[in-house]
């Protein structure tokens, strides 16, 4: 077991906040992320260099929300769309082309391509800041990057970790679980008590 | 839920050549970035950020004396301008196709060129928003096409097409750049995580904005790159339709058709296919990508065209048609008289030959499949779909209705430079993208091998059945 010790002052008090354990192959990673679930930890994740199939699953996850907002904002961008157009040209400004006040019932067609335009460009604003809102991102600091071996995440490695808050942590218990799991390296991240 | 799920399960050959490991792709991609550039690069930076600096003298030079130093003259008061606009609109959508239409289809080729069509877009739209920005006249009173409060309070009129186009474009343009961006995010992780030097590992961390690959986090963000791909496919059939309006809602003469919003976008599709053809060519030359865009992504791409072209001509014959059968004497003297033998007739073969003629070259492998056939033949769509735009928009204003009110168009210097200039713009940035960020989607890319497969046990199995699959075969043709 190696543990990392960031500051130089290895005699200091130190408490761990997170353990990451590495896998080989997305297959070790998906079944002992089943492990975990099934040992009932809630603070924990995986990391990977890309979605592994089937990991939702194996997480024990519920299906993303993300489509709730992405539906808000397009009916927001639809109304908004209507009003605009209808106040600007029909009550503002009145504007009456082809014996239509501007925003009226009869220059509906006319009011379409940018009925269509904003409902699809605030349902992008949607699906990507409500992505991000999700994910609580952009978060630049976590426990989880206060490991070296994290980095190879985004490469070709395959991660658990599990938070040092988790109700059932126990930084003995939890490193067997991982290793019984067939993780190839186990690392316990801690900082200065404070 | 993984929506690129292991290739195999598809039936799709691999993406990258049997026996490379998920380590072989970060490498392969990442190390453009971080290795000094080939010399190729410098040369063809040095000439593409020349002719930008020739664009921004020429916009200087029009925004000093006015639209008069272009040849932009009654009756043909739009002309380059617009011909420019719609031709680098076009350009994008085949990037919006590739990444949001063929990720719906599932279509997991396209995830060697997506990145690199995506950006594409967004460089092509960049170029395409600046001519009705610099067309306006005064300049300085750009914002009233916006519907922003103003001193006259007037608003824009929603009923016409011109502001129409504003809302296509610029939605088009927030979008693409999302899209883009978000599919960057991990893959600006992975150059941050992989980066030895302080600003590398300080820029490319911001924008990778913490990414740490979790899983609770893919959740959504697949979510997402779903409902944008969702959102993008009709956003990107809409654009080039409300274009189209631009024109078709007017009454001259080839212009006041129906079929204008599908030709439109077939014929935008078309030469975005070919635009990426040539910049992808260059790239993968240039910076040996060979290992990951085979030669199997290349002939899926001839075979587009080829698709693309027969829509176009098909477009291009039923005007003709149109023109004769609705019996309507300006129609019959506009398509039958003059586009063919008028004062344009060599534009309308410029048209005609580079982009119904050319691509029947790709009914037969052996084209489909040689490097110097395809270059040769996308810079001659790019030309000939330039070409469709100056058709459309200077022949059929050159000779409207009444003979006295016709007159004919001339390119001035400056014109000829703004244009050129714009090329320059689109390839500075095409290469400092190129240099700076994954050209390929490495996430996507490692998302498709075997290696991503929870059941894979260890070795590669295409190793040992490469011929049985096409997308293996050795490129002979280089």
């Amino acid at each position: 077991m190696e543990t990392q010790t960031r500051s130089g002052r290895p005699d200091e008090r130190r408490v761990p906040t997170i353990i990451v354990a590495e896998f080989d192959t997305a297959r070790d990673v998906l079944h002992a992320a089943e492990k975990v679930r099934d040992a009932g930890y809630q603070r924990w994740d995986t990391h990977t260099p890309f979605p592994v199939h089937g990991m939702d699953r194996a997480m024990g996850l519920d299906d993303s929300r993300l489509g709730w907002i992405v539906i808000c904002c397009a009916v927001t961008g639809l109304a908004g769309a209507v009003v605009m157009m209808h106040w600007m040209n029909g009550i503002d400004y009145p504007l009456i082309v082809g014996d239509k006040p501007g925003g009226a019932p009869g220059a509906l067609p006319s009011m379409v391509p940018i009925i269509f335009e904003l409902t699809v460009l605030l349902s992008a604003f949607g699906a990507v800041f409500g992505m991000l809102g999700l994910n609580r991102l952009p978060q630049h600091h976590h426990p989880v990057f206060g490991s070296d071996r994290i980095r190879a995440a985004t490469d070709d490695k395959f991660f658990i970790s599990i938070e040092a808050d988790d109700p059932k942590f126990d930084v003995d218990k939890t490193r067997a679980l991982l290793e019984k799991a067939h993780a190839s390296y186990v690392e316990v991240v801690e900082e200065d008590a404070s | 839920m993984a929506y690129w799920e292991p290739i195999r399960a598809l039936g799709e050959a691999p993406l990258v050549k049997p026996g490379s490991s998920l380590k072989d792709v970060t490498h392969e991609i990442a190390r453009v970035t971080e290795t000094p550039a080939p010399r190729g690069w410098w040369l063809a930076f040095g000439l593409a950020s020349m002719f930008a600096g020739i664009f921004a003298l020429s916009v200087a030079y029009l925004f000093y004396r006015g639209i008069g130093v272009w040849g932009n003259t009654a009756p043909v008061y739009w002309a380059w301008d617009i011909t420019n606009f719609v031709w680098w609109v076009g350009i994008g959508h085949a990037g919006t196709l590739i990444s949001a239409i063929l990720f719906i289809f599932r279509q997991k080729w396209r995830t060697a060129i997506n990145r690199f069509a995506e950006a594409m877009t967004i460089f092509a739209v960049i170029c395409a928003l600046i001519f009705p920005g610099i067309h306006v006249g005064r300049v300085w009173v750009v914002y009233y096409m916006f519907p922003l409060p103003n001193q006259m309070s007037l608003w824009p009129n929603f009923k016409s097409p011109l502001i129409w186009d504003l809302f296509a474009v610029g939605t088009y343009f927030t979008v693409s750049l999302l899209f883009w961006y978000t599919g960057l995010i991990p893959d600006l992780a992975t150059l941050r995580d992989r980066s030895t030097n302080k600003l590398r590992q300080r820029l490319y961390g911001f924008f990778a904005l913490g990414w740490r690959g979790s899983n609770r986090h893919w959740r959504n963000y697949e979510r997402a790159y779903l409902i944008l791909a969702a959102i993008s496919t009709p956003l990107v059939l809409s654009v080039h339709s409300v274009v189209s309006m631009d024109f078709a809602t007017s009454v001259i003469p080839g212009w006041h058709t129906t079929i204008f919003p599908p030709y439109f976008v077939a014929g935008a599709v078309f030469s975005g296919f070919a635009m990426v053809q040539t910049v992808l060519l260059i790239a993968r030359s240039v910076f040996k990508l060979d290992r990951v865009v085979l030669m199997r992504h290349l002939e899926l791409m001839n075979k587009f065209l080829l698709l693309t072209s027969l829509l176009v001509g098909y477009a291009y014959s039923m005007e003709f048609f149109i023109a004769w059968y609705s019996g309507n004497e300006y129609e019959m003297t506009h398509f039958l008289h003059n586009r063919p033998q008028g004062p344009y007739w060599w534009a309308w073969l410029w048209m005609v030959i580079p982009n119904c003629v050319f691509p029947h070259l790709y009914w037969f492998k052996r084209f489909r499949t040689s490097i110097p056939v395809m270059f040769v033949v996308s810079i001659l769509i790019n030309i000939g779909m330039w070409f469709e735009r100056f058709v459309i928009i200077v022949s059929s204003l050159n000779r409207d209705f009444l003979p006295s009110s016709w007159g004919l168009f001339r390119p001035t210097i400056i014109d000829v430079s703004t244009f050129v200039g714009t090329i320059g713009v689109f390839f500075t940035l095409f290469l400092l993208f190129m240099r700076w960020l994954p050209m390929v989607s490495m996430t996507e890319i490692k998302g498709t091998m075997a290696q991503a497969d929870p059941h894979w046990h260890g070795k590669d199995e295409h190793a040992k059945e490469p011929a049985a699959e096409g997308g293996l075969v050795p490129e002979g043709a280089e």
